[in-house]
Order: structure tokens, then sequence, then C-alpha cells
């Protein structure tokens, strides 16, 4: 047994960290929170210099051929340093999708210009009346020759104004049983008939709903088969569900600490010398390395070949509940002030814990909710029948 | 990274495994108590070599690593065993270490002429109490100021009813040989104690696991409203929850483990975790599946109770989830500084 991730995996977070330490500055951060927006030019720009846009990709597709467990390792320092790669993330997922599905000439047009930090795609699965249900989709696309007419709407659209595509879920069959009768697009997004309406949500993330009033849209747009839209999302959503938020956990931890070791009580005694702080400052850095393994043990799994079912949802189930514990319990630590926001000089470390709060209740919703985690757990790692 | 055990390790804990399926069923379990022994389980073990493989070569053990225990206390776990394995291991690698493998006694504990555990607190005022198999060990080290005794239990040990039906005793008028003594003595005690943290966590990740087998069978069984009461999302997501614990504790308590060796820095604080963490899951995990039981989880009868009293018992007797992260916590505010 080796829990290491290998020296392959430490040489690329130490050349990560120091990469962050100098490209990843305050002013960039700043920007990010004030428009809510989890993308950066300048950032991306650095990372597509590192050639780290696509570091797990094949070497012939542009990529740097690094296996999982370097890119987890990345991934880790990007988290823990909530670089803004949440754009890059969604356009390289999608990008990937057109690697292994799409025809020559969409893999000509996007993929050169997604390695090439130029172009940005938006996911368009969920709907005003349909979240986690993915495959309710109800926007239609109506075939007239070469091109497709779509009308419906999109929730939850992140970056979608400031992406050039949705990357979206249509239906095409009405008639056919519900997740057959799907096809997936890719719908530029700069075009009359599209109409984008910002969003704003509890953390101060911007996000959209966006609009189709009879949008024109190629047929070479098309990704994958007509009606097998489904099978592309499996692709898509497979990418999505290894996610692990142990990133948060030191952040929010680090805030805690950093608080316990200068703040004292009534008495003048050290924050860090009460016990209840020393309780909760452990049991985070527990549940961290639990996140951590979690995640670990799936990439691993993933990487050596082994059948992953339920390990990418635990990863995801246990490190954001356990997240939204931790912000909760830790803010009840802090006391009154800590409900001091970003902006008021006295706010405890500069109020990372108040937003942690408000950006906490949101991890255990995207992604996949829990209770999605917790019935693909219960069914294919339990073997329990579907549950309602 | 590679977080499978190796062939070796996958045959230790197929021995373990099925040693424990002959001799140790919940009937046997019953039998044992109230005080948790079963003389047969413990000979059988013994002649497996499950003390001998924790002594170092040098001592005449095999010389197995943290790791290769912790698999045999999963399994340990999971039959709720009434053995004092993990005590005996613990204190004989302790013994070893402090006469460097020269203590005469390291035979006779090996071949189980002699059971020798250890008091998990240092003596205070002459008494240590509620010392893991004090009830039936022979031998204990304990801790007296800066120093390490070993002392015969005879007529000083008093059995203790418990939850767990663990063999406890209180132990009266500590004294015996002095066998180590200063900084060297009792960092080699808190090693050990750690070890003991380490296994225990293991061993609590197995009573999670069986006892979330148990509940999850049942509830592929037992039908209410027409259906299995795992169709229903108030029974399968909280097993889900708990499936994902359990994971995460076998994972914790191997890198405790494996950290002994591989990143010393890290084990105490990755032993505290372990402990924690196990603790809570098994805590936990007993709590449903005892529930989803309904009131036959209640009943003596049913095997799924036997794991919930122990999982509240085998970690509590040295420290309770709350002191392991507080533990955790003084590794990073105090020490840190």
């Amino acid at each position: 047994m080796d829990f290491r991730l290998g020296e392959k995996s430490e040489q690329l977070r130490k050349e990560t960290r120091a990469f962050l330490d100098e490209v990843l500055t305050e002013e960039i951060l700043e920007t990010c929170h004030e428009t809510g927006v989890n993308h950066h030019p300048d950032f991306a720009a650095a990372l597509r210099d590192k050639g780290w846009l696509a570091l797990g990709w094949p070497v012939e597709a542009g990529g740097q051929g690094r296996d999982p467990l370097e890119v987890l390792a990345y991934g880790e320092e990007i988290q823990r340093r909530n670089a803004p790669v949440y754009a890059i993330g969604t356009t390289m997922a999608v990008a990937h999708v057109i690697y292994d599905l799409g025809t020559q000439a969409q893999k000509d047009e996007i993929l050169p210009k997604a390695l090439n930090a130029e172009v940005l795609i938006a996911l368009g699965f969920t709907e005003p009346e349909n979240g986690s249900d993915a495959a309710a989709a109800a926007t239609r696309a109506v075939r007239a020759g070469d091109s497709w007419t779509i009308s419906g709407s999109k929730m939850f659209t992140t970056n979608a104004q400031i992406a050039d595509y949705v990357f979206m879920l249509a239906r095409t069959n009405p008639e056919a049983p519900k997740h057959r009768g799907l096809t997936t697009f890719l719908v530029p997004l700069d075009q009359p008939g599209v109409e984008i309406q910002a969003v704003r949500t509890m953390s101060g993330e911007r996000t959209n709903i966006t609009f189709y009033n009879d949008v024109v849209v190629a047929d070479k747009w098309r990704i994958g088969e007509v009606d097998g839209g489904w099978n592309v999302m499996a692709t898509a959503f497979a990418h999505e569900h290894t996610a692990s938020f142990s990133g948060e956990q030191w952040r929010l931890l680090e805030a805690f600490e950093a608080w316990a070791r200068d703040a004292v009580d009534d008495n003048g005694a050290s924050k860090a010398a009460d016990p209840a702080v020393r309780a909760r400052t452990g049991k985070t850095r527990t549940e961290l390395e639990v996140s951590a393994l979690l995640l670990r043990r799936a990439v691993w799994r993933k990487s050596e070949g082994l059948p992953v079912s339920g390990e990418g949802s635990m990863a995801k189930l246990f490190s954001t509940e356990r997240l939204e514990q931790q912000a909760s319990t830790t803010l009840e630590l802090v006391g009154r002030d800590g409900l001091r926001a970003r902006g008021d000089a006295t706010a405890v470390q500069g109020g990372r814990i108040e937003h942690m709060i408000r950006h906490a209740k949101g991890t255990t919703i995207y992604a996949g909710t829990s209770e999605i985690h917790r019935g693909i757990i219960s069914q294919h790692v339990l073997g329990l029948p579907r549950s309602y | 990274v590679d977080l499978a055990p190796n062939a070796e390790q996958r045959q230790l804990v197929d021995a373990f495994a099925a040693l424990y399926a002959d001799l140790c069923t919940p009937a046997e379990i019953h039998a044992a108590e109230p005080h948790g022994y079963d003389p047969a389980l413990w000979q059988r073990l013994i002649a497996t070599g499950v003390v001998a493989m924790a002594l170092p070569e040098s001592a005449g053990g095999y010389g197995a690593s943290l790791v290769d225990l912790c698999l045999v206390a999963e399994q340990h776990g999971r039959h709720v065993a009434p053995a004092p394995v993990i005590e005996a291991q613990v204190a004989g690698r302790l013994l070893a270490r402090l006469t460097d493998g020269a203590s005469p006694l390291l035979p006779e504990i090996a071949a189980g002429d002699r059971l020798l555990t250890l008091a998990l607190r240092p003596a205070v005022a002459g008494r240590a109490d509620l010392v893991p198999a004090g009830a039936i060990a022979d031998t204990a080290l304990v801790v007296v100021d800066d120093s390490v005794v070993l002392m015969s239990l005879a007529g000083h040990a008093t059995a203790v009813d418990n939850l767990g039906c663990m063999p406890l005793a209180d132990v009266e008028d500590v004294s015996g040989e002095v066998i180590a003594s200063g900084p060297g003595a009792v960092e080699a005690f808190a090693t050990a104690i750690d070890e003991w943290r380490v296994l225990t966590a293991a061993a609590l990740h197995g009573i999670a696991a069986r006892s979330l087998e148990i509940a999850v069978d049942y509830v592929k069984q037992r039908q209410a409203f027409g259906r299995p009461l795992g169709a229903f999302q108030g029974v399968a997501h909280r097993l889900a929850d708990r499936a994902t614990e359990v994971d995460g504790a076998q994972l914790l308590a191997r890198e405790a483990a494996w950290s002994q060796d591989a990143e010393p820095s890290r084990f105490a604080t990755l032993a505290a975790m372990a402990l924690g963490f196990s603790a809570e899951t098994a805590r936990d995990t007993t709590y449903f599946a005892v529930h989803f039981h309904g009131g036959y989880g209640f009943m003596l009868e049913y095997p799924v109770q036997l794991y919930f009293r122990r999982a509240r018992t085998w970690g509590a007797v040295l420290e309770s989830p709350a002191d392991s992260f507080r533990r955790v916590g003084d590794f990073r505010l105090v020490e840190a500084d």
C-alpha cells in the first residue's frame, strides 16, 4: 500500500504552487469576486502558456499526456487557492466530448481554439422546470433540412455572457421515451434569438437563465447521433461527478485557524486554547483528509482501469456535506463578528468565513445534488432498489 | 498510489477472515459475554501467530507492519471478536521496543503462555482504570510518572461490567518492575498508544462495515407498505451516507497505519484522526443498522445489537471522538506555533 501520489505528481504540485504564487494575483481574485465570474482571461492565458489547459489529454490531442494522479495533484492546488477555472473547466470538458465523439470538422473548429484559450463553452442541461432530472429537458430542436430550430430555455447557464457556445441538451423526438429523444448541440451564442439574463446567487456568483427563441443551428453543430444525446451526456457527466471539495475545506480551516491564533476571549485567553475550537479544528482537518482520500481512491481506480461506480459520488457527497457543516459550526464558534462581510474593516479574516457559509450551500446542489449521489451509491454500491 | 493490499496481505486477510468466520459466530459472542473473552478463539488466534506476527524479528516475531496488523484488526472488528488481539499486539510491541527485544517474557507472550496488556493512561494515585483486557490478562504495562512498569495483575485487577462486554478491569496498587524510565520510555509508550488508536480505528471500521452489510441485507428483504424498506429514500439515503463514511474510515485507518513507516512525522496526527473518525462512523452506522431493523434490532437475539454496543465502547475506553479531534487540533494550533 502506498498513499503517496508519486514523484511526478509532487513535482507538478510544486510547480503549480510556484505558478499560482506568481500568476494568481490579489487583483485577479478581487476581479473574480467583484464580478462573480469564475474566469479571468489573463489567468486562462497563463495556464495555456504552461500547457495546463489540457494537462491530462493525450499528447497527440494537444495535451501533456499527464497521468490522472498528476492531474489530481494539480487540481488539489488549484482548488485550494480558489483559482478561477470554472469556465475553462466546462470548456475543456466539452472539448473532450468533441475529441471523443465529434466530427472531424467539429474537432478542427473547436479543439485548437479550446487548447489556445480562445473559446469558452457553457453548459446547458438544466432548465427552469427540470434540474436533477436532466433527461426531462423540454427545450425543443426541430429539424428542417440541414439545420435545426431551437426553442426553449436553460437555467444556470453559468458564464453564458462570456461564452461562445452553449453545450445544449435538447429534445428532438417527443414521442420517444425521455432518455431516447434527446440530442446534444453546440449552439453558438452570438446570434439572433438568444437572450441571456443574469441570475445572481447567494454566494455572489453570477449565473444566467438563457432563452432560445427559434434559434437556427446548422446540423454541423450536432454532437453525436440524433436522439443519442443521453450517451453523449454520460461522457460529459463522468467528468463532473468526480469532483471533490477539499480545497474549500482547506480555505475554511486556514481562515478559522488564523482567527483562533489572533482572537482572545473576554478573559484574554487565546481562542486557540478553547477546547471547542481545538475539536473543530481537528474534526475539519480529519474530514478534509477523508475528502481527499475518497477522491484519491476514485482517481486511482480510474488510473488503474478498475471499475468505478459510486466512488466519485462518495467523494463529492462527503466533501460538500461536510464542508457545509464545517462552515456552520465554524461560524458558531467565531461568534457574531463572523457575520461581518468582506468590505467591513473589522470583518473576521476579511469575511472569508461569512463567504464560505454562502458558498458551501451551493456545493451540495451543483454537480449532482446530494440526493442524486446518494441514489447512485445506494443503487450501485449497496445494491438497493431504486428508492423514492 | 496503491490502495490495494498486496498478494501476501490478501492471504493474511483471507486466513483471518476464515478463522473468525469459523470460531466467532453470534452465538459464541453471546456466550462469551459479559466479559468478552472466548479462550478457544484466543488459543486458535495464538496458534495462527496473531501476537507473534506483531513482534519484531529481533524478538522472535514475524515483524509485521502496522498495515498488516490493521488488516487483521478490520477482520477482528467485522466479527466483534471476544479476544484481546489489539492489546496483546500493542503491549508486546511496546515491551519489545523498551527492551530491544530481549525481554524473556516475549516468547511466552507470543506462545500465549502469558497474556500481556497495557493501561491506556498513566496510573493516577496508584490506580489505572478501565484497563482493556485487564480482566483476563496476567501482566500489564503501566506508566507511573515517567517510568513504564511491568506488573502482575493477580490480586490487583477487578473486572468491570460494561456496555461493550469488554474484558475491562480497574487496577489498584500499581507496582512492579520498572522496565524503562525517562523521555524515551514515555515516547515509546505514546507510540504504543498511537498504534492502539490505529488498530482500534481499523477494528471500529470493521464493526461499521459489517453492521452496514447486515443492515443492507435486512432492508432488501424486509417489506413495509408493499415494498422493501430499502426502496424508501429515508432508509436508502442514510445507508448511502454511512457507506461513504465506512469507506472513508477504512482509507484513513489504513493511511494512518501506512504512515508509521512511510511518513512518521504524520503518524500521531493521523492516528488520532483515524480513531475519531472511525468511532463516529461505527457509532452512526450501528445506530442506523439497529434502527432499520425496527423492534427486532433491539432484541438480544439479533446480532446487530452486539455491534451497536461495541461501537460505543472499543474506542471510548481511551477517548471520545471529540477528544481525538481535540488532539488533532492541538497538533495544528498549539504545536505548530
